[in-house]
């Protein structure tokens, strides 16, 4: 587990904090609001982020009561292999360089060139919040679940944290915690692992008309909010004036968080740190695209089986006839 | 004269079953494997399991044996009905599991629209679909031996 504190944090803190004392709670803009049936999306403009990490550390602040607090001792898990994710002492609680139960956004940094000269960029990376998101599609549980405004949330309470949701998630998102959730009045020590965790976008604080905390506390309006619809459109009038290029549109069947970044993607998946909790910039394709087929061929299955079996009826009626006849 | 034809002679006798209970068990692994238990207790680990340990790919085979399942749910409906009634009649144990595979039917009917883009379900709802599935797939492996225990085929001559 990387547990490395982040070099900016202490620095950035002071930004943060004069941002926090600053804004009042915005609320959400009308054109932000979602109408009705319409998902809400964010778009993130690599372009202007200064990687000061405002938006980690408001983050943080207004998910705070959202965060795991373990009952240790663990239960000791069978059969062995079952590691324990415990990111629950103070070092691993401040890590901000990774994705962890604790850290929900986090900024990575790439070096690349932008119009002929090296340039560092950075951005923030969380949830991408699929628009058919496997982790909520595929999870046993019913835990994970993806709300009418887009937002795919894990809900705490019922997450027995078997890492499924990870393992499905294209970018890997969600992260472990041991030692907290449902699993402990169940059976702590042969299933489940503790509770999954990951970024909710606010759902609770949209739910009262107000910003997500990242995009709220971002000196530097990086991320933008409202109906999907009109996040793309402007993702791609973005794209058609000032020559930048979109991910997330299409990603995993289209997400309802769009980067528009100066350099193509391979070229910043190539710069970027990947690993555990630091996901990729990789092209995605639709997971969950062979089960949605598979689901209409459902519907034919039936009118297979029933062509068939009147087939076989007619079939053996009409011998069943000639043999009659025949007989008579 | 009137030629009658004289139970056991229709192939639907022979074949179904096995294919029906082959089938059944492929839904109950790919279904089980929609948990994080056979990589957990090393089922994966024996050669030629590992795919149980693959989500993508048992929940792309727990559909394909959900569309078989539908398929041959009709037809064993329409030979019953057309062929089979005059000489058969189902057993009350049959009932029951006619009654627990409907269940399973319809909760997995839901579970697959929830699945789909653009549907969305309120968590409750979620919930009891996906834990009443695992249920109603637990009872009728429990009726199953029960009734194989009892000896409760499905038909028996008029």
């Amino acid at each position: 587990m990387s547990k490395q504190i982040s070099r900016r944090s202490f620095l950035k803190g002071s930004l943060v904090a004069a941002c926090a004392t600053c804004a009042s709670q915005v609320p959400l803009p009308a054109s932000a609001k979602s109408k009705s049936g319409q998902e809400l999306a964010t778009l993130i403009d690599i372009r202007k982020c200064i990687g000061c990490e405002a938006c980690v550390e408001a983050c943080r602040e207004v998910n705070d009561f959202k965060y795991p607090e373990p009952e240790k001792p663990f239960p000791k898990m069978y059969p062995n292999r079952v590691k324990v994710a415990d990111w629950s002492d103070e070092e691993g609680r401040e890590v901000r360089d990774r994705l962890t139960p604790y850290n929900w956004l986090t900024i990575q940094w790439a070096t690349v060139e932008v119009d002929g000269e090296e340039t560092e960029v950075s951005f923030p990376r969380r949830c991408m919040h699929c628009q058919n998101p496997p982790c909520a599609d595929l999870c046993p549980w019913g835990a994970a679940r993806k709300l009418e405004n887009g937002i795919t949330v894990i809900h705490s309470d019922i997450c027995l944290g078997g890492k499924k949701c990870q393992v499905v998630c294209p970018w890997n998102i969600p992260q472990r915690q041991t030692g907290v959730g449902l699993y402990l009045d169940i059976l702590p020590s042969l299933a489940g692992n503790g509770v999954m965790y990951k970024c909710d976008r606010c759902y609770n604080r949209i739910a009262e008309g107000e910003m997500p905390a990242c995009i709220e506390e971002c000196p530097e309006d990086v991320q933008i909010i409202g109906p999907r619809d009109e996040i793309v459109r402007e993702a791609h009038r973005l794209a058609e004036e000032e020559g930048v290029y979109i991910y997330g549109e299409t990603e995993n069947g289209g997400t309802n968080t769009l980067y528009v970044s100066p350099v193509p993607y391979e070229t910043l998946n190539q710069a970027i740190s990947k690993g555990p909790g630091q996901p990729h910039f990789d092209k995605v394709e639709d997971q969950m695209a062979h089960a949605d087929n598979l689901a209409k061929a459902m519907l034919i299955a039936p009118l297979a089986g029933l062509a068939a079996a009147v087939g076989r009826v007619y079939k053996a009626s009409k011998k069943l006839g000639d043999n009659t006849g025949e007989a008579s | 004269m009137t030629l009658e034809m004289t139970p056991r002679a229709y192939a639907e006798q022979r074949f179904l079953k096995p294919f029906y209970y082959i089938l059944l068990f492929t839904m109950a692994l790919t279904g089980f494997g929609q948990m994080p238990i056979f990589k957990r207790y090393y089922i994966a680990d024996i050669p030629g399991m590992g795919w149980l340990a693959h989500y993508y790919t048992t929940h792309y085979f727990h559909y394909i044996g959900a569309i078989i399942l539908f398929g041959l749910f009709a037809y064993a409906v329409v030979v019953y009905f057309g062929l089979m009634r005059k000489q058969f009649q189902l057993t009350w144990a049959a009932y029951v599991r006619i009654a627990i595979l409907a269940l399973i039917t319809i909760t997995g009917i839901f579970r697959v629209l929830k699945n789909l883009p653009d549907v969305v379900f309120s968590p409750l709802f979620t919930m009891v679909i996906d834990i009443s599935h695992l249920a109603f797939m637990m009872f009728l492996m429990i009726f199953g031996i029960l009734f194989m225990v009892l000896k409760k085929g499905w038909m028996v001559e008029k």
